[in-house]
């Protein structure tokens, strides 16, 4: 399968996405420049980590303006899959791909810490390999990572199952000490309706090597994988 | 012509920075002052034959661009220069 990382100016973690995809999970990658009109086939683009455009106006508002986002939002309408990270799941927001909006963090500070998260849906390309309720512990470092969208979003999304993670204590309880940017539920990850697009704060491209303090990054990675093999053969 | 956008967090949704600043107006030794909101003025200008032209233009730019509906209302004022 192919994977496309696609790069903006100020992003930083596309490389950590390549690593983990090229070199841990021996995946075909390429860097796609956000200036490009997007061609060829993929089975799956990234948005990654950092902060475009130097998260000018507000996080994910220029980029979503890149020449390259009509072909990923032609390319999501199509079912391809997308996946959002930290300032992609920023990004993805702004394009109207995934509901909601990702804000400044609650406490006003920029966050950088393991965190312990809940898998609440695996019937989704991203998180197929994974077991509901089971805990993965991911890294985040973000300043703009509360989510939030309004009521009658919530309750729309939490019926058609489109939160994915929550941030919860390291035994598993969503209590407020675990929220660690004041998200609305305690929300860390969601997908769109079609469950083809997904974004995340946390960020498994750091959590794919035991000497990282946790491979749990790999299961997202490696259910795409699963997924888009299961639709090859 | 001339464009002046006001954007402001929505009624109801939080704002940890109008919070903090607000603390501070009070630390300043001004009590009496609540309900503090930090919001974003954006100013350009903008060529149009009419004003209500630019109004048409500019309210395109606000839902796309300058304001997070989701999150921000805006206003507008549009200056014949």
């Amino acid at each position: 399968m192919r994977w496309g990382v696609i790069v903006f100016p100020g992003s930083c973690d596309d490389h950590d996405v390549y690593y983990g995809l090229k070199h841990v999970l021996g995946q075909e990658v390429e860097f796609l420049w956000h200036k490009e009109i997007l061609s060829g086939d993929w089975n799956c683009l990234v948005l990654p980590g950092g902060f475009s455009y130097g998260d000018y106006l507000r996080p994910g508002a220029m980029a979503r303006c890149s020449p390259i986002m009509q072909g990923v939002i032609g390319f999501a309408q199509k079912g391809g899959l997308v996946l959002g990270i930290c300032n992609g799941f920023q990004i993805l927001c702004e394009a109207g791909l995934l509901p909601g909006t990702l804000m400044r963090n609650a406490s006003l500070r920029f966050t950088c810490r393991h965190v312990s998260l809940s898998l609440e849906e695996n019937d989704t390309p991203f998180t197929c390999l994974g077991k509901k309720g089971e805990l993965l512990s991911l890294p985040i470092k973000h300043g703009d990572g509360c989510y939030y969208a309004d009521g009658p979003t919530l309750d729309r999304m939490r019926n058609n199952r489109q939160i994915v993670l929550r941030y919860v204590s390291s035994g598993g309880q969503a209590v407020p000490e675990a929220n660690p940017n004041g998200s609305v539920d305690h929300i860390a990850g969601v997908c769109n309706e079609a469950k083809n697009v997904f974004g995340l704060m946390p960020h498994p491209e750091h959590a794919v090597e035991a000497i990282l303090g946790s491979e749990d990054g790999l299961k997202i990675f490696s259910s795409v994988v699963a997924t888009c093999n299961r639709t090859e053969n | 012509m001339l464009a002046k956008v006001y954007v402001m967090p929505k009624e109801g949704v939080l704002d940890p920075q109008g919070q903090v600043v607000e603390r501070s107006i009070h630390a300043l030794g001004h009590p009496g002052v609540t309900d503090v909101r930090v919001g974003k003025v954006i100013e350009f200008s903008i060529e149009a034959s009419t004003s209500a032209e630019a109004e048409f233009q500019i309210r395109q730019m606000c839902e796309r661009l300058l304001a997070n509906p989701v999150i921000e209302d805006y206003r507008l004022e549009i200056l014949e220069s």
